[in-house]
């Protein structure tokens, strides 16, 4: 089959401006060569900063700003899109080669309808009239599964779900016939449940449209699904490239190996000892609200242990952290806190309350002070709750990084000089400095590349071996549960599904929505897509 | 990081004009009141900005006025700051009825002009020094707690404001570790605006006669005394004048600069 996109030698370049320091030149594509044929689907992998969305992008002679085409040729259907002028490009964009954002919320003009935005590329080149592309994506509605396809397209976004508008940026996508889509990461921001359904639409429509498409994600079992070559990237140079079934199951390089093995966190449940926080019954609104967002929750976390909350966002997973922690007065029912019944308010808590009920955020980067040291992060609770100064403060600073495998030598530098990761790792020293007996850990994985995330979660299973201390763990992720969890409870619309220990949860008789849940997670296995979406379809013909 | 050129001009000006103004006893030729010349000469060897309505000496009083006037203006601007950041921050982390009442405070105080107001309560009070300065710095402070306020409920929702909170730390630790070094950058850059308008105001007030009183002088009252000599065709007024334009453009220059310099700090994640 003839080449539709190849990328030869590719180059890309970019100049940065670090504060305080002379421009630096970075490259951020080297020596990039691959093809796509026409009708195939082509998935980049790699973490953040590989360079995939960069060659995406390329795929349009665009860089973002400041980012530079250098070197290589992008020949798409014949010709070298660096040699083509801005008209040339302008024609080619949104005809030949479109592209899917990541966050569709962001990416739609909230002030017109969805209709006009999905067939205004199609008007601006001329290539079918306003009747005929309106019927055009009608039926493209109806083929990605949105409600109502006839009057979906008079719709506001933000009449409709983040899936829904997804979908419909994918239509908008497909509605001038390209040769070529860019998906960049289109099913990330999306809860699990969601993702499957939208996966499932792209991968339908790729197929009856017979567009070829690049496939970019950090989600090796996403890929995987959809892709017929997958190419790993990694700091702009190609690791490998083969085959989806290749890389899956027969990967060569070490860093495909240690993508295709992330996660394989094994951690046996333990047995229970008493309960160190117990939440009884609680029930609570927003001020300003009737709607109880937490309806009648019980849970309790075992001293050393981990419980794992789990559901989908607006499960109440999170709105249960801020009740723990007194951001939220619970309305009704108590919280018992190391034999202790904790007020309900922050105002009103005893310091020792406050210290030993810690804290991590998802985002460690708002997380932190910009403009405090990692010394004065971690050194603050020493001083605050042990009134530790001076080299007594400084020592166990230093004592503290060594435990979160730092090293003293980060201790006068700023957020901002810091890693995704070492800034997660700053944070639970900043947790840990308090001596806690429980630490919240609300999502704080995902954020982060697979292999700096499974970094994190060794050293909190370490930590919490060797200091005793017990996690309550929001995630979305069921992977992260399964390497971290002792018990779950399974949140769904504000209340507990299910909970109980790890293995009892994760094992048959499943409720509907944990099923729904756990059956939706991707598997690094070719076919599973079909293999799940075959066997809803059997149940509900059944029922 | 190279300083602009922008900024270096703006810099040596400023310091220039803070040198004068600091050392105007031994710099300026001539006493502030006394007649040295003849009615509005023109710059010679002797007098080098001429002289002015009664024949004193244009430069002494400039570098005597240059004294007055950004003493009097510096020192407002930082008690409109103190007072418009303590309060606009308080706000902001207080939230509720603290901040519903101090909006609306605010809101009453600048729905009347500030010239209008200020001249009502100098009518009334005494003139002074030290009432000018507090009448010009609770007025402007109205400003800087707008900005103030607008810049910390932003920093206040960050989750390094939350963790102190969980942590227990108290308003003052809020307000001063976690948000103001965070809330700096917009405010310096303020503070270079604010005191410009300081330097206006007490020119205004002065050119109205409700500012410094004679035998102090400073560049507004200069204006006044000498803007008959412009129907002659005297240029003894727009010396004050110009001296005013050229502060304000020189202290904007560096304010510029520290805000373009400062906001590229700023969080400096992903840089």
């Amino acid at each position: 089959m003839a080449d539709l996109l190849e990328f030869r030698n590719l180059k890309i370049e970019a100049t940065s401006y670090p504060p305080g320091e002379p421009p630096r030149h970075v490259v951020l594509v080297d020596d990039v060569s691959v093809t796509v044929a026409k009708g195939k689907v082509l998935g980049l992998i790699g973490e953040s900063g590989a360079g995939k969305s960069t060659i995406g992008l390329s795929a349009m002679a665009f860089g973002r700003g400041g980012v530079r085409l250098t070197g290589g040729q992008i020949m798409l259907n014949g010709r070298d899109l660096r040699q083509v002028d801005a008209a040339g490009l302008r024609a080619m964009r949104g005809h030949e080669v479109t592209y899917v954002a990541q966050s569709a919320a962001a990416a739609f003009n909230p002030a017109w309808r969805l209709m006009d935005q999905v067939i205004e590329t199609c008007l601006q080149h001329k290539l079918m009239d306003r009747k005929a592309a309106e019927t055009r994506a009608v039926e493209l509605f109806r083929r990605l599964g949105l409600p109502n396809p006839e009057t979906f397209g008079n719709r506001y976004p933000h009449q409709v779900s983040g899936g829904q508008l997804q979908r419909a940026m994918t239509a908008m996508a497909l509605c001038p016939k390209p040769d070529l889509v860019i998906f960049d990461e289109p099913t990330t921001a999306l809860d699990v449940t969601t993702q499957i359904e939208v996966l499932a639409a792209i991968k339908e429509a790729i197929h009856d449209t017979g567009v070829a498409a690049l496939y970019i994600t950090h989600d090796l079992a996403v890929v995987a699904q959809v892709a017929d070559d997958i190419l790993v990237l990694r700091g702009g140079k190609k690791v490998e490239y083969g085959s989806t079934d290749q890389i899956i199951h027969a990967p060569q390089q070490p860093y495909t190996k240690a993508l295709v093995s992330v996660r394989s966190i094994e951690h046996v449940e333990k047995v229970f000892p008493d309960a160190v926080l117990t939440v009884q019954n609680v029930t609570a609104r927003y001020r300003g609200t009737n709607f109880d967002v937490l309806k009648n929750v019980t849970v309790d976390v075992a001293a050393g242990q981990t419980l794992a909350v789990v559901g989908e966002s607006g499960s109440g997973k999170s709105t249960l952290a801020r009740v723990i922690t007194g951001l939220l007065p619970a309305a009704q029912g108590r919280i018992q806190f190391a034999g202790r019944t904790l007020s309900a308010d922050l105002a009103q808590r005893s310091k020792d309350d406050l210290r030993e009920l810690q804290m991590i955020y998802q985002m460690a980067d708002t997380a932190m002070n910009p403009r405090q040291t990692v010394g004065t992060i971690i050194g603050r609770p020493l001083e605050f709750y042990f009134g530790l100064k001076g080299e007594a403060r400084r020592k166990r600073v230093q004592e503290l990084l060594e435990q979160i495998e730092m090293g003293a030598g980060f201790i006068d530098r700023y957020p901002a000089e810091l890693s995704g990761g070492q800034k997660q790792r700053v944070c639970i020293a900043r947790a840990l400095a308090a001596k806690p007996k429980v630490i919240i850990c609300d999502e704080v994985t995902s954020a982060l590349d697979p292999l700096v995330a499974d970094g994190i979660l060794k050293l909190l299973l370490d930590l919490q071996a060797r200091e005793g201390v017990a996690y309550l763990f929001i995630t979305h992720d069921l992977a992260t549960v399964r390497a971290i969890a002792d018990k779950i409870a399974v949140m769904h619309r504000g209340a507990v599904v299910r909970y109980g220990a790890k293995t009892d949860v994760l094992s048959p008789p499943f409720d509907d929505y944990t099923d729904l849940l756990l059956s939706s997670v991707p598997e690094m296995e070719l076919g599973w897509l079909e293999g799940v979406l075959a066997g809803r379809r059997m149940e509900s013909a059944g029922n | 990081m190279k300083m602009p050129l922008s900024a270096v001009i703006g810099l040596f000006m400023t310091g220039a004009f803070l040198f004068i103004a600091l050392f105007a006893q031994w710099i300026a030729p001539y006493p502030i009141d006394s007649a040295v010349g003849k009615v509005w000469e023109g710059p010679s060897a002797q007098f080098w900005l001429g002289t002015d309505t009664i024949g004193r000496d244009i430069l002494s009083r400039l570098i005597y006025g240059a004294q007055v006037t950004i003493f009097v203006a510096l020192v407002s601007s930082l008690l409109s700051f103190g007072m418009g950041a303590f309060f606009g921050f308080l706000a902001a982390t207080r939230g509720g009825w603290i901040d519903t009442g101090l909006s609306r405070l605010v809101d009453l105080m600048m729905a009347v002009p500030s010239l209008i107001v200020a001249l009502v309560v100098l009518s009334v009070l005494p003139l002074n020094l030290i009432v000018l300065i507090l009448v010009m710095g609770v007025l402007d402070s109205t400003r800087v707690f707008r900005l103030s306020r607008a810049v910390a409920v932003d920093i206040t929702v960050m989750d390094y404001v939350e963790a102190a909170r969980l942590r227990g730390e108290r308003q003052s630790w809020i307000i001063f570790r976690e948000i103001l070094p965070n809330a700096l950058s917009p405010l310096v850059a303020e503070f270079g605006l604010r005191f410009i308008f300081a330097v206006l105001f007490i020119s205004t007030l002065s050119f109205l006669g409700l500012g410094i009183q004679p035998p102090e002088t400073d560049w507004g009252g200069m204006v006044r005394e000498n803007k008959d000599g412009l129907i002659y065709g005297k240029a003894a007024a727009l010396m004050p004048a110009a001296a005013i334009a050229v502060l304000a453009i020189s202290v904007n220059l560096v304010a510029d600069w520290v805000l373009s310099r400062t906001s590229s700090l700023k969080g400096g994640r992903g840089g």
